[in-house]
């Protein structure tokens, strides 16, 4: 097996299902020549030409809008919004138009819409540019929300979302792109890994850590310095899939550690680990020791200044401060 | 409305439109004093970029070098007290609208000192008190808001109006055409400048748009408009100059669309695949600041040897406003959560 960044991974799902479906399309903005503002279709121009990797104008709200009706026409698009915060400007078409599309045509009608878009900070690119909106989309139904954390699952879960015929907001993390870190052995062939399913990226019996993107990362950086230092054992768990939430996974962790931490990087309030958090307290309040917790991003925009954006989103030791409070200890 | 000008000596721009040559009127201070702007734009950018090659910007930063006249013309076309509007290439109209050096400067380093307080950075730059009502990170986010404020202007009477700066990307935008005709129908006092500088990132206007002009555009809106050659500071000033009484007669909006290119990579990372050396040069020949002092050389109202203390002013203003900027300190973390609200 060889070893591929997240980004790579990423585009080698949408080559191998453009070459397999030839209604499998791309369109967003700077995509073609360019390759994406990050990247990720850098070459594809070259392999399936500009019908199928259309170049567009800045005008999102029309991108989705046209990606919308041509997947109810029989096409099944993958459109990228270049940064999760213009999702915004689409939204009538992806909460009014796409999501609802199937359930007020009485189930006569399917939108396989993907649409990709590279969310989270950390970057320095400040409010507009830098937010983590997926409890806005998370909130929807008929959306299925998707948020990668590493190249392999980014593979198998684009794959998986290409293929389901609803419309899935994938929802990248900008400093997974390319990070050295999270390099990963990423068959070759395609496959693919169900929506709705969680994931444990590590094992243990302390305590449990369910995490989303990046912050999955984090969780795991934490959790092995816990380890080592401390011989405290995380489970850390991938949400994976926000909609639908596989909460199974979390509830069989904590029958065995009683805890539970969430983590995300939006800002706490309203964020989409209230839901998670509501259902184990309605479903597993008898296996819990303690109420469950949040670390999350505060309740602000996300400030430019370095020192500003790392007060604002939660690192690991944010993350390892917040495990050893729920365990009483220090 | 617009042929009949009284002027002795009409000025007729690229596009055959013949309007008033307020240029002419203006006293050489000023003249000089726009040159002046330019050089800080041009040397302000300069010093970004060399802040960015060394890695003290955190975030991504949208130069504006090549660009300059349309932001000085524009901006020394309307007074003081009327608003403008910006977009992520920014820091020109901010500059030209008579923002502080040290203090932008300092935004761009994140620092307490700094516009934002370190909050916005380049792309967030704000100075409502002078009547900069923003930079934008989002391509078209700021053309509402510059309607907005020309309603106010109508509502209020207050003889202000406003010049709502955007690149060629954001005219497709679907917030465009929704201000646009808002304005028209209501007859706001408001100069929407659209910025063509061939790109909006790596996608050229000839493959985002299927009209020769921009300004072509008025006719859906029933409202005046032209195309300017935006690297030439005087039709950029007289065109502006043109428009801002008929808008605070309560005959506006106006749509204008400005010529003009942007010389470095779209932001902090860019190959500049989708355009040629080639192209570059033919556009850095028409350097509107080369262009601008020949004129005033011509017409002797400056030296060779003024215009180059001139710039070396411009330079060492903007040393020491990267100066300011380094030794600033930083924003406390406990600030983070300050300003969410009023
Ligand atoms: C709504 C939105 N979509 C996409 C982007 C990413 N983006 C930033 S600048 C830019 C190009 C803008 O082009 P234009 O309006 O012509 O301005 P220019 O950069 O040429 O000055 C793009 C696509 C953005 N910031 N906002
Ligand atoms: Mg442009």
């Amino acid at each position: 097996m060889r070893e591929l960044t997240y980004l790579e991974a990423i585009r080698e799902a949408m080559q191998q299902k453009m070459r397999e479906d030839s209604n499998v399309y791309l369109i967003g903005e700077d995509i073609a020549e360019y390759g994406g503002a990050f990247g990720v279709t850098v070459g594809m121009l070259e392999e399936f030409g500009k019908e199928r990797i259309i170049n567009t104008p800045i005008s999102e709200e029309a991108i989705i809008g046209v990606a919308t009706g041509s997947a109810v026409t029989g096409m099944r698009p993958i459109a990228e919004i270049m940064f999760s915060d213009f999702i915004t400007i689409a939204m009538d078409q992806i909460a009014n138009q796409a999501a609802k599309i199937r359930y007020m045509f009485g189930g006569k009608a399917k939108v396989p819409l993907v649409i990709r878009t590279a969310g989270g900070g950390g970057t320095g690119a400040a409010a507009q540019h830098s937010q983590s909106l997926e409890a806005l989309v998370a909130h929807i139904p008929g959306l299925k929300v998707v948020m990668p954390s590493c190249p392999y699952d980014a593979k198998g879960l684009l794959v998986s979302s290409i293929n389901d015929d609803n419309p899935v907001i994938f929802i990248e993390h900008k400093l997974l792109y390319n990070n050295k870190k999270c390099i990963q052995n990423v068959p070759r062939q395609m496959y693919e890994i169900p929506l709705g399913k969680g994931d444990v990226k590590r094992e243990g019996s302390d305590i449990s850590v369910a995490a989303t993107s990046y912050m999955v990362q984090k969780s795991l950086e934490a959790a092995e310095k816990l380890s080592q230092e401390k011989g405290i054992e995380c489970e850390v768990i991938d949400i994976r899939t926000l909609r639908p939430l596989d909460i199974d996974i979390i509830l069989d962790s904590i029958k065995k550690t009683g805890r539970l931490l969430c983590v995300e990087e939006a800002p706490i309030f309203g964020g989409f680990m209230g839901e998670v958090s509501a259902q184990v307290s309605e479903k597993g309040f008898n296996w819990l020791d303690a109420p469950v917790v949040r670390v999350a991003g505060r309740n602000c925009p996300v400030p430019y200044s370095l020192v500003l954006e790392q007060e604002m989103i939660p690192g690991a030791s944010r993350i390892e401060k917040g495990i050893l409070n729920l365990l009483n200890k220090t | 409305m617009c042929n009949d000008s009284k002027a002795k000596k009409p000025y007729i721009n690229i596009d055959g439109y013949r309007m008033e040559d307020k240029f002419s009127e203006l006293d050489d201070s000023i003249k000089i004093e726009m040159l002046r702007k330019m050089y800080e734009i041009r040397h302000f950018e300069n010093e970004t970029e060399q802040f960015i090659i060394r890695g003290m910007i955190h975030g991504t930063c949208h130069l504006y070098i090549g660009e300059e006249a349309t932001a000085v013309g524009a901006i020394y076309a309307i007074n003081d007290d009327d608003y403008i509007t910006s977009t992520h290439r920014g820091h020109g109209h901010c500059i030209a609208k008579g923002a502080d050096l040290n203090i932008m400067m300092a935004e761009l380093l994140g620092k307490k000192t700094g516009y934002c307080k370190g909050k916005g950075g380049s792309m967030h730059i704000a100075d409502v008190g002078s009547g900069n009502l923003g930079a934008n990170g989002v391509v078209g986010g700021s053309i509402g808001i510059a309607t907005g404020a020309a309603l106010t202007c109508k509502m209020k009477k207050n003889g202000k109006i406003v010049v709502c700066f955007f690149g060629d990307g954001a005219a497709n935008q679907g917030i465009f055409h929704g201000s646009i005709n808002m304005a028209s129908i209501w007859d706001l006092p408001i100069i929407y400048l659209c910025e063509n500088n061939v790109y909006g990132m790596s996608t050229s206007v000839k493959e985002a748009f299927n009209i020769e002009k921009i300004s072509d555009r008025k006719c859906a809106y029933g409202i005046e408009g032209l195309t300017i050659d935006g690297n030439n500071l005087v039709e950029v000033f007289n065109a502006v100059s043109h428009f801002t009484g008929e808008c605070r007669a309560g005959r506006g909006p106006v749509l204008i669309e400005s010529l003009t290119y942007r010389w470095m990579g779209h932001s902090k990372s860019d190959a500049q695949v989708y355009r040629t050396k080639e192209e570059i040069k033919q556009w850095v020949e028409r350097d509107p600041i080369e262009r601008y002092k020949k004129i005033l050389i011509d017409q002797k109202i400056l030296t060779e040897k003024e215009d180059r203390d001139l710039e070396k002013e411009a330079i060492s203003q903007i040393e020491e406003a990267a100066k300011f900027a380094r030794e600033s300190p930083f924003p406390e973390p406990s600030e983070v959560e300050d300003d969410v609200y009023a």
